[in-house]
């Protein structure tokens, strides 16, 4: 008898100290999880771990429900809107019919892939005849030369914009480090900075297709041209936010540092990377994210221009097209163009709170 | 068991080898990229891929649409598309310097006729009082002199006549300058100095990529245009305006889109240009087989995004020979798209110097030139030879008919006078020809300053 109400309190300790340990490493856990973008799940999770249930459900309502009935409220406001409005391609479509779209895409997609497995088939068949033959050497494998489907073409706006705005950092970054460290060399950008800055990509497109077609001359390269057209036309509307913000970065390191590296007569190299890289990555990265979040607009425009087989091309095409599903399918790009910039936003957000010291850590 | 499959076939395969693989052209490039613009007459195109006439020759094509026709030009000199869908007028004015210039040749014209002419609600119910009716409906072809009185009307009210054509050296261009000019309306000349065509104009033409001129003219910046369908169609699904006239009714059975590769291309790659000649002309034998039976098909594979896209049952109208003029107001035109009937595949010189005889009538050429510079520069760019080459391959191989190539034809069709206006055209004597006409240059005029002079 003793024995059990003795063990009792010493069983709930127990339970107290495990709960404590569970919520601390959700609340660890939940630090890097709300870089990620996915902190609303904290909440839920401390809730059912009994910490405060009551409040952390509040939290959770804040965090996710009023986020999801607001867009429960878009949705209805615009299914009921949307008839209303009767255009050249027909009314304007609905969230249904935009679904209907989306899932069409989705269908076109497989049916190209198992066009595709035909068509390798018959490539298979043809070469085994070769082969009988005795043409063995005469035996030829090809791609499928069928039309890109909305996943492939999703697939090349990201690595379009990836590689401009690659260029763009690798290009930016040390220009905006020289001119954060020498005011001379600041004076010297600054006027061809601001005068280049607010240049539209539309108008950077036709100059840049004229000096790609004459220094890059071969067409069957690494590139396609319209590929480095907008990669190009990214890269120069993407630079600047970047180097911008770098050069703010670095200029605004604590001058205590500075001091420090003077006193310990750091060499130029060891003071960029031991001082100025690391206390300018907040705002470097700041840039960065800028830097893709615009990109990423651009391009959308740089590749209807220059034909690169992307989602810019999608909402081109559909517009030609002048179809009755037209409107609605280029309604699936615009929400597929919105949701991929929010993760690419997400991704440098994440990218910059691994790198960045801040008081949390 | 996938080892096993692929055994078997092998084996079964093996026993009917040789014989196809004996045909295929030696090819010196097989991975193939041609543009087009989304109009029903990219037809051959789209047969010649989906029905395998491409990969039967051994070339693994990819289609890609083009933004515009300055785009696809571009694109094709440059070198990114090794052939494109093009106007008839797009090799010759590259080859003569109008615009970009690069040597661009056609060894094939993909069809006859296919475009028509569209007014804006509000000019058609302007233009119905002048009009011809018999049994309640317009008595066609419209003459542009119903047009007229409009057009006068219009710039009365200090509004000026806009219309939109595809492109400046496109069919269309030519197609509607020659239908208004008929009905008495200047279109407009070009000088060396101001290319945009709208010099002493009545009517000022400007250019729209087809896609876009339903919009465009809903959106009341164009009163009309001049283009290859389905967009004439379009206007009347969608009742905002009223196709008057096909260009059939303007100049029956005119050459409209041909294939364009650079010279170059040519001559490096004969074998290549041979195969895809070989595949085209299959595909446009099978769109007019059987008197257009396979019509209907082909609507169904236009209809896809990655072709024309627009509705199947937009397309379907023109493809299988009706033609919607007002709405309800349906006529039978079997010959609205010209796909291989009439020797229509044959690049011939004569259609070649047509062009060029409206190029220097509206000034685009800017001086007389002699009869002969015109031969030369059709022989330069139209290759029948590689055409009739192909032909021959295709006939031993047993894929055509003998009956269907003109072999004798010294490239000149014989003087046709199936015109709007009634004058005649023989394509040996285009200085002749552009003295028949009241409205545009003949013999030695220049556009000087906004005048024609001389």
């Amino acid at each position: 008898m003793t024995a059990i109400l003795e063990t009792a309190p010493a069983f709930d300790a127990e339970r107290e100290a495990q709960k404590a340990r569970t919520v601390g490493r959700i609340n660890k856990a939940g630090r890097f999880l709300s870089a990620l973008g996915l902190g609303w799940t904290t909440p839920l999770m401390l809730a059912a771990a009994g910490d405060s249930p009551k409040a952390q459900l509040r939290e959770a309502g804040r965090l996710v429900g009023v986020p999801l009935a607001a867009i429960l409220a878009f949705l209805l406001l615009w299914a009921q809107l949307a008839p209303m409005v009767e255009t050249s391609l027909g009314a304007v479509p609905g969230p249904a019919q935009v679904w209907e779209q989306a899932v069409n895409l989705h269908e076109d997609h497989v049916r190209e892939r198992g066009k595709e497995a035909a068509f390798m088939e018959r490539q298979e068949e043809r070469n085994a005849k070769l082969v009988e033959a005795g043409r063995a050497d005469d035996v030829k494998w090809r791609e499928y030369t069928g039309k890109p489907t909305y996943y492939d073409q999703i697939w090349t706006s990201i690595q379009t914009v990836f590689f401009g705005f690659l260029v763009a950092t690798i290009i930016a970054a040390p220009i905006g480090i020289l001119c954060g460290l020498s005011p001379t060399a600041n004076a010297a950008f600054n006027p061809m900075i601001q005068i280049f800055k607010p240049v539209s990509p539309l108008a950077w497109l036709p100059i840049v297709t004229m000096v790609v077609s004459a220094v890059y001359v071969t067409n069957d390269g690494l590139f396609s041209k319209s590929f480095l057209n907008s990669a190009i036309t990214v890269t120069l509307c993407s630079l600047w936010p970047t180097l911008i913000n770098t050069a703010l970065g670095v200029a605004s390191i604590d001058k205590d540092l500075v001091n420090v590296g003077r006193v310990l007569k750091l060499g130029t190299w060891t003071k960029i990377t031991k001082l100025v890289l690391p206390s300018a990555l907040p705002l470097i990265f700041t840039g960065m994210r800028l830097s893709l979040g615009v990109g990423w607009m651009v391009l959308i425009a740089a590749e209807m221009l220059a034909q690169n087989p992307g989602l810019g091309k999608f909402v081109w095409d559909e517009f030609q097209n002048g179809s009755s599903q037209s409107l609605a399918k280029i309604m699936v790009a615009v929400f597929t163009i919105g949701i991929i910039g929010f993760l690419l936003d997400r991704l440098m957000y994440a990218i910059q709170a691994a790198f960045t010291y801040s008081a949390n850590r | 068991m996938k080892l096993l499959t692929k055994l078997a076939a092998v084996a079964l395969v093996g026993l009917t080898a040789g014989a196809a693989s004996a045909d295929m052209l030696d090819v010196e490039k097989d991975e193939l990229k041609f543009g087009f613009i989304k109009l029903t007459d990219m037809a051959p195109l789209a047969i010649a891929y989906e029905q395998g006439y491409f990969e039967d020759e051994g070339l693994f094509v990819t289609l890609e649409p083009q933004a515009n026709w300055k785009v696809l030009l571009d694109r094709v000199i440059d070198g990114q598309l090794d052939g494109a869908h093009m106007l008839a007028g797009q090799p010759l004015a590259a080859t003569i310097g109008f615009g970009t210039e690069a040597h661009v040749i056609t060894p094939f014209s993909m069809d006859l006729n296919g475009n028509g002419v569209t007014v804006s609600n509000a000019v058609w119910d302007a233009m119905k009082p002048h009009i011809p009716m018999a049994d309640g409906k317009p008595v066609h072809p419209i003459s542009a002199a119903a047009l007229k009185p409009v057009v006068q009307q219009y710039r009365a009210e200090g509004k000026p006549f806009n219309m939109g054509m595809v492109f400046p050296v496109s069919t269309h261009n030519y197609e509607l300058r020659y239908w208004l000019a008929a009905g008495g309306l200047k279109p407009g000349y070009y000088s060396p100095e101001n290319v945009t065509g709208q010099i002493d104009a009545d009517v000022l033409l400007s250019v729209t990529p087809p896609p876009q001129m339903p919009a465009t003219m809903e959106a009341g910046t164009i009163y009309g245009y001049c283009v290859g369908e389905p967009w004439n169609q379009q206007a009347v699904f969608k009742g905002i305006g009223v196709p008057v006239i096909t260009d059939y009714e303007i100049w029956k059975n005119n050459p409209e889109k041909v294939f364009g590769l650079t010279a170059e291309f040519a001559e490096q790659y004969p074998n290549t240009t041979l195969a895809l000649t070989k595949a085209l002309i299959r595909a446009a034998i099978w769109l007019d087989e059987n008197d257009n039976a396979n019509r209907p098909e082909a609507v169904k594979i236009l209809a896809r995004s990655e072709y024309v896209g627009a509705d199947a049952e937009v397309i379907a109208n023109s493809m299988t020979g009706t033609f919607e003029y007002e709405k309800g107001d349906k006529r039978a035109v079997p010959d609205f798209n010209v796909f291989f009937r009439y020797f229509a595949t044959y690049p011939y010189y004569s259609d070649a110097v047509w062009y060029l005889t409206q190029m220097r009538r509206w000034g685009q050429i800017a001086e007389q030139k002699p009869d002969a510079w015109y031969d030369a520069v059709a022989k330069k760019v139209y290759r029948p030879d590689i055409y009739l080459k192909a032909a021959e391959m295709l006939v031993a191989e047993g894929k055509a008919e003998k009956a269907d190539f003109p072999w004798d034809t010294d490239g000149y069709r014989a003087p046709q006078d199936e015109f709007i206006d009634g004058v005649a055209y023989d394509g040996r004597q285009p200085n002749a020809y552009l003295e028949a006409f009241p409205i545009g240059l003949k013999g030695a005029q220049k556009v000087v300053g906004g005048r024609v002079d001389g």
